[in-house]
């Protein structure tokens, strides 16, 4: 027979203080995987949320990322022979881009960081309207020195408002929008007529690359073998999503720091979890004499003991869900360790890692009370109850 | 004070268990602090070396991306005040695969200058002389060379990635120093096989001052030099280039720093804890002392004295878990070469951190039984 529920519950309510205390240090424990885990959630949406799935992006062999890739002009006209090539409204979807980046400051920070600055035609804007719609203010024109800002670009860079003056290279530009790229990692770019940053940034008749729409599947598979056989082309063409999923990579750092600190901090809180039940199982030796000699069995002193050490955790758990929930959507930065700029992305706190947060908080409970529960059920009935 | 240290050593003694479980669980956390406190050192305190603060870093003033013209380096050098300059361009590229054990920091410069400005990376003079020598000739540091197994003599192949092209390079010279995890080789020897337009360019200038209290007027002289040129430069200090480098990895500080925060807390939360626990089973001990005499602020720093002891060896534990840690990872290739080896700062700290925790975690109950009256001590019910 299993001893009732509430006589656990009673118990962690009786001895407050310690309950609070010692779920409060599991708590942090677990706010602190929810935190690492939560950032890891927001980068892992981003980069799968950007790409089309029929877009390929073409960079310079052994190039795995915009910044370093260099593709000469020759190569542009070959790709523009290909077949199978959506087009729409009488124009080929293919979009030569230029990627460079700026030094910008951050709001209420000293010092400056790298920002994605990308340069193309307008028919790239088009390629993208599915994903990145404008917010505010007009799209950058043809041929001026004019830019439109991602929005968690607007809303990180101090020199980003609206009629603001940027320098690029030589020249100043204008930002005169925002555009909303909703999930996308395009939120953390400044974007701006291909030819004229080109021109500007020192770097005029080379591209970093190629975006192309392909007319179905099948024709985007036939694209990426006959660009790979094509020896006039050092290109080497990728599926756009696989790009961006690639650069996950960049969080491989957080990941590991986050695995490690969940670790430690899991082995101290269970220290601490046994602490605490130890203690219990000792000013309750009478108790568990009565238990006994009432009829409860070993193992469901085993059990009930056990059950309090992860109620206790759980608690902890539960307060650290609740901490970390208010920061949801909060926008974070990291260095892209591919593109070697910044990403801004959100803080996401998700049903499956506040599931997986608790379930760490029951496994610390779990092993901190699995010795002092076999020191309870250990107990003989008779010398328990002799027990002060 | 100190002949009480015994009867506190005996008295931590006493419940071994949960003596042994909280400094267990103190050391554990203090552990954690003290591998992000060498992170954070090895990032942002990293130990200057004399040269250093004669050291400056001219780039591009939009970005370190952009490149600068060659002339610059000439120009940089004729400023009186400068005693030595040398250009250095990021390569990047790709040696066997992309693994991070391959992927070491490599850098296109001048081969005399270089060792003019860091002379604290130190070779054997007849390496140094081949290395400058030799076209195609490369240098790397004693961590490269450890890691990978280089030799002198031996051929490696960097395959370009921002620079088109393959670099056939032979390792001439093995250099040691402070922060040697780089390999460097002649900047006319990449710029040859560069196609006509993209000759001519440099990634950055490195230049030594004559005297740390020339770097500032340098710094303002180079920038107002090239103010009027197309490429305008922006010269800091190599302290202050290296911090403006390390703002760009993003949030990492601030990342570091409220773990940190946290782990603290928690320690100081489980450790306040069972100090509670022990005191209060005490009471009645502590009025007996009391009785005999003892004054409360005796029995104060005996409750004391013994929660710091208990602090003070989970920090100990701690740090040398921390240093065999450090130890360990400290050969693995890191970002950037930091240097991941423990310091004594974060010894002493995570010492500190840890008697601290003792002292209050075991104020609070310490200093309610010590007031208590004798009567109400001795009646107490554990």
């Amino acid at each position: 027979m299993a001893i009732p529920l509430s006589y656990n519950l009673r118990n962690l309510i009786e001895r407050k203080t310690t309950t609070v205390m010692t779920a409060l240090g599991i708590g942090l424990s677990v706010a602190v995987m929810l935190g690492i885990l939560g950032m890891l959630a927001g980068l892992n949406s981003m980069f799968q949320a950007t790409g089309h799935p029929l877009h390929l992006l073409l960079l310079r062999k052994g190039s795995n990322a915009e910044v370093t890739s260099i593709i000469t002009p020759e190569n542009l006209q070959v790709v523009r022979g290909k077949e199978g090539i959506l087009a729409a409204q009488g124009e080929p979807m293919i979009s030569h881009e230029l990627v460079t980046v700026v030094n910008l400051a951050i709001k209420g920070r000293t010092g400056t960081t790298n920002v994605n600055v990308r340069g193309m035609p307008q028919v790239g804007v088009r390629m993208r309207s599915e994903s990145v719609k404008l917010s505010s203010g007009r799209w950058f024109a043809a041929g001026q020195r004019e830019l439109t800002v991602g929005r968690a670009a607007a809303q990180t860079y101090a020199q980003l408002g609206s009629g603001a003056q940027v320098q690029i290279g030589r020249a100043h530009y204008t930002v005169v929008g925002v555009f909303d790229g909703g999930q996308t990692a395009f939120n953390s770019e400044i974007w701006g007529d291909g030819n004229q940053l080109g021109a500007d940034a020192g770097r005029a008749g080379s591209l970093s690359s190629i975006l192309i729409r392909a007319a179905d599947a099948a024709a985007a598979a036939g694209l990426i073998r006959s660009i790979a056989a094509d020896q006039r082309l050092i290109v080497e063409a990728m599926p756009e999503i696989e790009y961006y999923l690639r650069q996950m990579q960049s969080g491989l750092l957080l990941q590991y720091l986050g695995i490690f600190v969940a670790i430690v901090m899991a082995v101290g809180s269970s220290f601490a979890a046994m602490n605490t039940m130890y203690a219990a199982v000792a000013r309750r030796g009478r108790e568990i004499g009565v238990l006994r000699v009432l009829g409860f069995s070993r193992p469901s002193i085993l059990a009930s003991f056990m059950i309090e050490s992860t109620l206790l955790s759980l608690v902890g758990g539960a307060l650290a869900c609740l901490a970390t929930l208010p920061f949801n959507g909060f926008t974070n930065r990291l260095a892209n360790q591919v593109t070697f700029s910044q990403v801004l992305f959100e803080f996401q706190v998700t049903p499956a890692m506040l599931a997986v947060g608790m379930g760490f908080a029951a496994l610390m409970g779990l092993l901190g009370g699995l010795l002092p529960a076999r020191l309870a059920a250990g107990k003989d009935p008779l010398t328990a109850l002799r027990e002060l | 004070m100190w002949r009480f240290i015994p009867f506190a050593f005996k008295n931590s003694m006493r419940n071994r268990r949960r003596t042994l479980l909280t400094i267990l669980s103190i050391s554990v956390s203090l552990f954690l602090l003290a591998m992000l406190m060498t992170v954070y050192i090895a990032f942002y305190h990293r130990e200057a070396a004399p040269e250093q603060a004669l050291r400056l870093a001219t780039r591009h003033r939009v970005s370190l991306t952009f490149p600068l013209p060659e002339y610059y380096l000439a120009r940089i050098s004729q400023l009186p005040g400068v005693k030595h300059a040398y250009s250095a361009s990021w390569y990047g590229g790709v040696y066997i695969d992309r693994k991070p054990l391959h992927n070491f920091p490599r850098f296109a410069v001048d081969p005399d200058g270089v060792f003019l400005v860091r002379p604290e990376l130190q070779a054997p003079p007849d390496q140094l002389a081949a290395f400058q020598r030799e076209r195609t000739a490369a240098a790397v540091g004693r961590t490269i060379a450890d890691q990978l197994g280089f030799r002198l003599g031996q051929k490696i192949t960097l395959q370009g990635d921002i620079y088109p092209g393959n670099l056939e390079l032979t390792i001439r010279a093995i250099f040691e120093g402070e922060n040697d995890g780089v390999m460097f080789f002649h900047r006319v020897y990449l710029q040859e096989g560069q196609p006509r337009g993209r000759q001519g360019w440099i990634g950055m200038v490195w230049s030594l001052a004559e005297s740390p209290e020339a770097v500032p007027r340098l710094a303002a002289a180079i920038d107002e030099m090239f103010r009027n040129s197309p490429q305008q430069t922006k010269t800091e200090s190599e302290r202050g280039f290296y911090l403006s480098f390390l703002g760009m990895l993003g949030d990492v500080k601030l990342i570091l720093v409220s773990i940190s925060t946290a782990v603290t807390f928690a320690i100081l939360l489980v450790a306040a804890n069972t100090m509670a626990m022990s005191v209060r089973e005490r009471i009645r001990e502590v009025g007996v002392l009391k009785t005999l005499g003892f004054t409360t602020g005796t029995v104060l720093t005996m409750i004391v004295a013994e929660a710091a002891i208990i602090g003070l060896i989970g920090g100990l534990l701690g740090s040398l878990m921390a240093m065999g840690m450090s130890a360990a990872i400290g050969k693995m290739p890191l970002m950037f070469g930091a240097d991941l080896r423990m310091r004594p700062a974060a010894l002493l700290i995570t010492l500190g951190v840890g008697c601290l925790i003792g002292v209050a975690s075991s104020l609070a109950p310490a200093l309610g039984a010590s007031r208590m009256r004798i009567t109400d001590a001795l009646r107490h019910a554990g």
